[in-house]
């Protein structure tokens, strides 16, 4: 059994229990960047380590896989867990340079966050997927109203209110799952659920639906997206950095459990026909939004809507091809996201109080040169544009997800209008100038405190330049996600042979 | 039996879906935990109502499935933490703001007064 497999969940377990007791900034800052970045080395090695083979299964304590908890390490996962590294690190860099001096806990949070995403991604059981979103959400929470201000604790407030009954549906769902099944491990159950009674198909049906609108306002789809740009557009930059991968999670979590736990059953509830159209909505809606947006923090904030919608969109197709798009997208995708976070954030520094990241006519900003062209290549990476891989990334989307006139319209469409909202918000944070002196921080555009931000850069360089080895990267591993045959046969392969559980039903009662 | 649990989670998921679309913080607070409540009862009724059976083999002639009593455990620790987080946080925002409606903001993107 390959230990490394739990190591990206455990070693931010232990890295926020020791920060918690670390008093002093330098030795906060010195743990953190270092548990940071050993993860994205062990998430790096995992991920060309294992490559596309058959999915490694991680059983917790060695229990067999239907009694215990396992974790699955597919191609899909190992990725999505490099992202996750790639962004911690570069958010990390930044918050160095002073925001988690705002409150003492910031880097323990942000550690705890890491474990849910990280162990959302490695999960193979239900009901640990529900721990694991709860994790990432409490640190959500935590780091959402991190910095203070009205503003941020009233989007905290909605935030924690609408993902506590999220939770509660999933609770609901994963028990009608298990009443159905008898077990939470998602290929045990995927099992169970093709082998269940016609008198079951209603439960399956109801706990699926119930499970997807969970997953869908996590990934903020269209209509249950409202929590998000006021969230992400409030937060603290390197809180909103991370969170550009928590959306993602959603589109993860369709994807896996529709086809390792819906995929066998012919109850299946037709996930398919709804995730599609609804992403494409959201896309729409994310694109008014950017152009309503008022400050740079919240047109990012739609902009990230409209990232995670366009992953959507290519998971809606179940398939190799628009699923390995999609995963593709995300990438560069994220990453320029982040890195419009952080630059907003550098913006409204620079600019100086009042004016911040509002997007009206102000006194010239400090460092605008820097700013300026970082802006423009950040915006050109996020809308799509050639050269950077985001651009290929929309064009397999669209080839992903065949020649339907609905969707390359409302692709295009959406993505031309995106374009315009940051070349207008551009031309008014950087050509729209008062004849007054500066307020700002002269230091704010300075490039190291913009840490983090080459990081970001050198990743989207990088995507760009190796595009067509990742294209197929993701391609074959959604292909193995969507076709769940080797990931059901890795975990099963697991169980103890000839065991099984049955529990004794009194007389004619109401039970199987 | 099946009728009383059922309807005591349909009373409780009603409630607590009333209260918590109410326009004052301590309201939601509450709507949300009695949601919690009739969350964790469908849980532990997920494996099915037995009277008199314990969840251990061997001590009774019939048994009861273990394991959603040990998955209701860990969501009714995790309802608990959220709570009080959000109570914590309808706390911070009533001081913030002098007032504990959900949803009464002045908007913070509009534009300041132009130099």
């Amino acid at each position: 059994m390959n230990h490394w497999i739990a190591a990206p969940f455990l070693l931010p377990a232990l890295t926020a229990c020791v920060l918690v007791f670390v008093r002093t900034v330098p030795a906060q800052r010195a743990i953190s960047l270092l548990s940071a970045l050993t993860l994205a080395a062990i998430a790096g090695g995992l991920c060309l380590g294992h490559g596309n083979a058959p999915a490694r299964v991680y059983a917790m304590g060695n229990w067999p896989s239907h009694l215990g908890i396992v974790f699955v390490l597919d191609g899909l996962a190992a990725l999505m867990l490099v992202l996750t590294g790639v962004v911690a690190v570069a958010a990390l860099l930044y918050a160095s340079r002073g925001w988690d001096t705002r409150s003492r806990h910031f880097h323990a949070l942000f550690h705890v966050q890491l474990m849910g995403l990280n162990g959302a991604f490695l999960t193979g059981d239900l009901f640990n997927l529900f721990v694991c979103f709860e994790l990432m959400l409490i640190a959500s929470y935590a780091l959402l109203s991190h910095g203070d201000g009205s503003a941020r604790l009233r989007a905290g407030l909605h935030y924690v209110t609408v993902n506590l009954v999220g939770s509660a549906v999933f609770l609901i769902a994963v028990s009608l799952l298990y009443r159905v099944g008898g077990t939470l491990n998602m290929a045990d159950l995927g099992a169970a659920l093709a082998n269940a009674p016609e008198a079951d198909r209603p439960w399956i049906r109801a706990g699926g639906l119930m499970l997807l609108c969970v997953f869908l306002l996590k990934g903020a789809a269209f209509p249950l997206h409202l929590w998000q740009p006021a969230a992400y557009g409030s937060a603290s930059a390197p809180a909103a950095m991370i969170f550009s991968v928590l959306t993602k999670v959603g589109a993860y979590a369709v994807f896996r459990v529709s086809s390792v736990v819906f995929g066998a059953t012919a109850a299946a509830p037709h996930i398919d026909a709804v995730v599609q159209p609804l992403a494409l909505l959201t896309l729409v809606v994310a694109a008014l939004g950017a152009f309503s947006a008022k400050t740079l923090s919240r047109l990012v904030a739609w902009l990230a809507l409209a990232s995670s919608a366009s992953v959507l969109v290519g998971v809606g197709t179940f398939s190799a091809a628009g699923a390995g798009a999609a995963f593709f997208y995300a990438l560069p995708s994220t990453l320029a996201l982040a890195a419009l976070f952080l630059l907003a954030d550098a913006i409204a520094d620079a600019r100086g109080a009042p004016w911040g990241d509002r997007l009206q006519r102000a006194p010239r900003m400090h460092g605008a040169t820097a700013l300026g062209l970082w802006y423009f290549a950040a915006a050109i990476a996020v809308s799509g544009l050639p050269p950077f891989a985001a651009f290929l990334g929309k064009a397999l989307l669209m080839q992903g997800i065949g020649p339907s006139p609905w969707g390359w319209g409302i692709i295009l469409g959406t993505s031309l209008l995106n374009v315009v909202a940051l070349a207008r918000a551009g031309s008014r944070l950087f050509w729209s100038i008062a004849d007054v002196p500066c307020p700002g921080e002269p230091a704010a555009a300075r490039f190291e405190r913009l840490g983090g931000l080459a990081l970001l850069g050198a990743g989207v360089v990088a995507l760009t330049v190796a595009a067509g080895s990742v294209q197929e990267f993701t391609r074959e591993a959604a292909r193995q996600v969507a076709m769940p045959s080797g990931y059901v046969a890795s975990v099963l392969g697991n169980r103890l042979k000839g065991w099984t559980i049955r529990i004794e039903v009194p007389e004619g009662g109401a039970d199987r | 039996m099946e009728a009383l649990v059922a309807s005591a989670i349909g009373i409780l998921t009603a409630a607590g879906v009333y209260l918590s679309l109410r326009g004052r913080t301590f309201p939601v607070v509450l709507g949300l935990t009695f949601v919690s409540y009739a969350v964790n009862l469908f849980i532990f009724v997920a494996g099915g109502i037995r009277l008199d059976a314990p969840p251990i083999v061997g001590l009774a002639p019939s048994m009861t499935d273990p394991l959603p009593q040990a998955l209701v455990l860990t969501a009714i620790v995790i309802g608990f933490g959220m709570s009080a987080y959000l109570v914590v946080l309808a706390i911070r925002l009533r001081a913030a703001d002098g007032h504990d409606h959900v949803d009464r903001e002045p908007d913070p993107d509009e534009d300041v007064a132009a130099p």
